[in-house]
């Protein structure tokens, strides 16, 4: 057989997930110029982009744009696209080694971290990740139920995730109603009786994860008037004298507008989000039914640790929110892969620098790497996915010149395509979700939104006419 | 961004020494595995200090040529943990001037993270901002 890498005979790589990272992983692929490539590329949803599609906020339209590009990638000759393909149901690590050369894993963190308090999985204690997925129309959790008549909702956690769910659950109908929100979330939304909203955070204002324009943007809501108590932003000792040796920008101004919110008078907005800090929740209580009624917080005073990180630590002064609705925002975790190593603790594939490691060997497993969330865990911007990206390519790449790559029995395209179609015969194509993507504009148009989302896989079948 | 996100991609295994291994042993293990320090720990795997580079170019400039490690090591050495935040780690290791930071969670050695390791992650955050707006600007442009 004639050497792997040419137009005859293609590198031929299978990515796992159509994230932001997968696409970064092709796009660095086509980049380079010593290798042929041949790229399919597998998501278990009909639809790509990931938590472009299923995460980000729907009132951040804006951002979403960057999925012209991913379109760009897609539409190169080498790229296919199988959707509704998922990896260890229709399609297992054995298949793959017999059609590619290489394999990346950018499955993204798919679920959430626990409190590990009593009480948290009463009804109405949910965590963020189903509410996000949900409102984004992901099939898996349409069906989802929020009991939005509740009055006071706590959402735990003061990273980006929990900034949206605050903003959303604060949004008025006639806001979301210029977004692309599933439309059973909109009209939800829209019955929503949340007067309250409280987002907890367990340090202080100098430790907020979420970023500064984000911060601000709270401040902005048209029908909800943001407060923060005056004893929670003031500076402690121990933050002021951190900030003084390394003054952040950036945080210097969230802090300012965390004052200034401090300074806010209702003006007559029927909505309230108090954003708290140095507070962490220690119990959720229910009644009878076992509904949740009401969270008890203890307040956190801050001290360092040896390498300067300052650390929450509670005190004996509790106080009681009386919630009926709680999101638990405190961070996504990967899922293990089957026949993937796997480190459960921080929910991540085993990996060096993007090469799959076997965690009893610790020696790289040929042909195998990793991008994006399920390599480093789940932080970062949609961006910070093409530098982790191009991390792992220069890993592919460098062994590929190697020849360290798998010995695919089969690498041909058409023997691939035959496996897929007879496992998955509902799968997607890129044309096919060009073609919905194209139905849910025009469906959008129709009412003047953006877009109107197919939230089943049935519909998104039957938009296609199968 | 917290130490953690370093260590899923560095791996977590630690190259250890003993305190009664020859400074030798030291720099062949440093040369082997490509690495700056060693973590020094006791029987029982729990560090009693670190050696570094610097101590033993510092040893062999004073013509120390077969010491042991407990003799050159930096013995307070300090702990990170995996959810310590970067930037706070950034600004300890400039501020008491030293290059590697061992790792523990719940009592076990889980990684080490250089003065560089951290540096670099920084780098990429930033970097990860800028590439988020510029993949934004191309698709706008599309
Ligand atoms: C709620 C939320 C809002 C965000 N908002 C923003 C924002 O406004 N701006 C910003 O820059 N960043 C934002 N981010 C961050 C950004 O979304 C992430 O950095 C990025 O999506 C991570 O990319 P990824 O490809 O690693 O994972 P993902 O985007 O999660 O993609 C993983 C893909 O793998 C697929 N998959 C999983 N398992 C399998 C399997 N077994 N077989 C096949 N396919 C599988 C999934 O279906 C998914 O499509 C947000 C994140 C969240 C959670
Ligand atoms: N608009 C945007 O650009 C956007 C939007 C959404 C998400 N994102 C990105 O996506 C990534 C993930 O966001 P995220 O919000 O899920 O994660 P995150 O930024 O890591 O925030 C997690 C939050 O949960 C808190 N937390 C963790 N454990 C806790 C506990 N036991 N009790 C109380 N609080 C706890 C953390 O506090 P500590 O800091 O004290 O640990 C932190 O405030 C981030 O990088 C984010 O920037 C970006």
């Amino acid at each position: 057989m004639s050497e792997v890498g040419t137009d005859a005979n293609p590198l031929r790589v299978a990515i796992i997930g159509a994230g932001p990272s997968g696409f970064y992983v092709a796009d660095h692929l086509f980049r380079q110029r010593d290798f042929s490539v041949a790229i399919d590329m597998f998501d278990r949803l009909p639809t790509p982009f990931g938590l472009v599609r299923a995460g980000v906020a729907p009132d951040h339209q804006k951002i979403k744009s960057v999925t012209k590009v991913f379109d760009g990638i897609a539409l190169r000759p080498q790229f296919r696209f199988y959707g509704n393909v998922e990896f260890g149901t229709h399609i297992t690590l054995a298949d793959l080694r017999k059609y590619y050369h290489q394999i990346c894993y950018t499955t993204g963190a798919q679920s959430d971290r626990r409190l590990g308090i009593p009480g948290e999985d009463l009804q109405g204690s949910h965590p963020a990740t189903e509410f996000v997925a949900w409102y984004n129309g992901h099939p898996d959790f349409r069906d989802c139920q929020f009991d939005l008549s509740q009055e006071r909702v706590a959402v735990v956690g003061i990273g980006n995730v929990a900034v949206d769910v605050a903003r959303i659950l604060c949004r008025t109908p006639d806001e979301l109603v210029k977004t692309d929100i599933a439309d059973y979330a909109l009209e939800a939304l829209s019955r929503s009786q949340v007067k309250e909203v409280y987002l907890l955070g367990r340090r202080g204002p100098a430790q907020a994860a979420f970023t500064t324009p984000e911060c601000k943007e709270l401040g902005e809501l048209a029908d909800a008037y943001v407060m923060t108590l005056p004893e929670e932003v003031e500076l402690d000792d121990l933050s002021r004298a951190a900030l003084d040796h390394s003054p952040d920008q950036a945080t210097i101004k969230k802090i300012e507008i965390l004052q200034e919110y401090a300074s806010r008078k209702p003006m007559g907005k029927s909505r309230q989000l108090a954003l708290r800090f140095l507070v962490s929740p220690t119990e959720l209580f229910g009644d009878e039914a076992g509904q949740v009624v009401k969270m008890r917080v203890v307040r956190n005073v801050l001290y360092a640790t040896e390498a300067g990180t300052l650390r929450p630590q509670s005190t004996d002064q509790f106080e009681t929110l009386p919630v009926g609705l709680v999101f638990r925002s405190v961070g996504y975790h990967g899922l293990p892969l089957p026949g993937v190593p796997f480190n459960e603790k921080w929910g991540v594939i085993v990996n060096r620098k993007g090469r799959v490691v076997n965690t009893d060997t610790q020696q790289p497993v040929a042909g195998e790497y990793t991008a994006g969330w399920i390599k480093r865990g789940p932080t970062g911007v949609i961006g910070t996915n093409k530098p982790d990206a191009a991390e792992t390519v220069a890993c592919m790449l460098a062994d590929a010149a190697e020849d360290l790559i798998l010995h695919a029995a089969q690498p041909e395209a058409d023997a691939l395509e035959a496996l897929v179609r007879k496992r998955q015969p509902d799968c997607f194509t890129y044309a096919d979700w060009q073609r919905l993507d194209e139905l849910e504009v025009a469906r959008g148009e129709a009412v003047g939104r953006p877009r109107v989302k197919f939230t089943s896989v049935k519909d998104m079948l039957a938009a296609l006419g199968r | 961004m917290k130490v953690r996100t370093i260590l899923a991609t560095k791996g977590t295994k630690v190259i250890t020494i003993h305190p009664e291994q020859s400074l030798e042993e030291a720099a062949r293990l440093m040369a082997e595995h490509n690495i700056g320090a060693l973590v020094v720990v006791d029987e029982a795997g729990h560090p009693v200090g670190i050696v570094s580079e610097r101590d033993i170019v510092r040893a062999v400039a004073k013509g120390i040529l077969s010491g042991l490690v407990s003799q050159l090591m930096t013995k307070d050495v300090i702990i990170g943990l995996p959810q310590d935040d970067l930037i706070s780690v950034a600004h300890t290791m400039t501020e008491k001037r030293f290059r590697h930071l061992p790792i523990m969670e719940h009592g076990a050695l889980v990684g080490i993270v250089s003065i560089r390791d951290v540096v670099e992650s920084q780098r990429d955050q930033y970097q990860g901002e800028i590439d988020t707006l510029q993949t934004q600007i191309i698709a706008d442009d599309a």
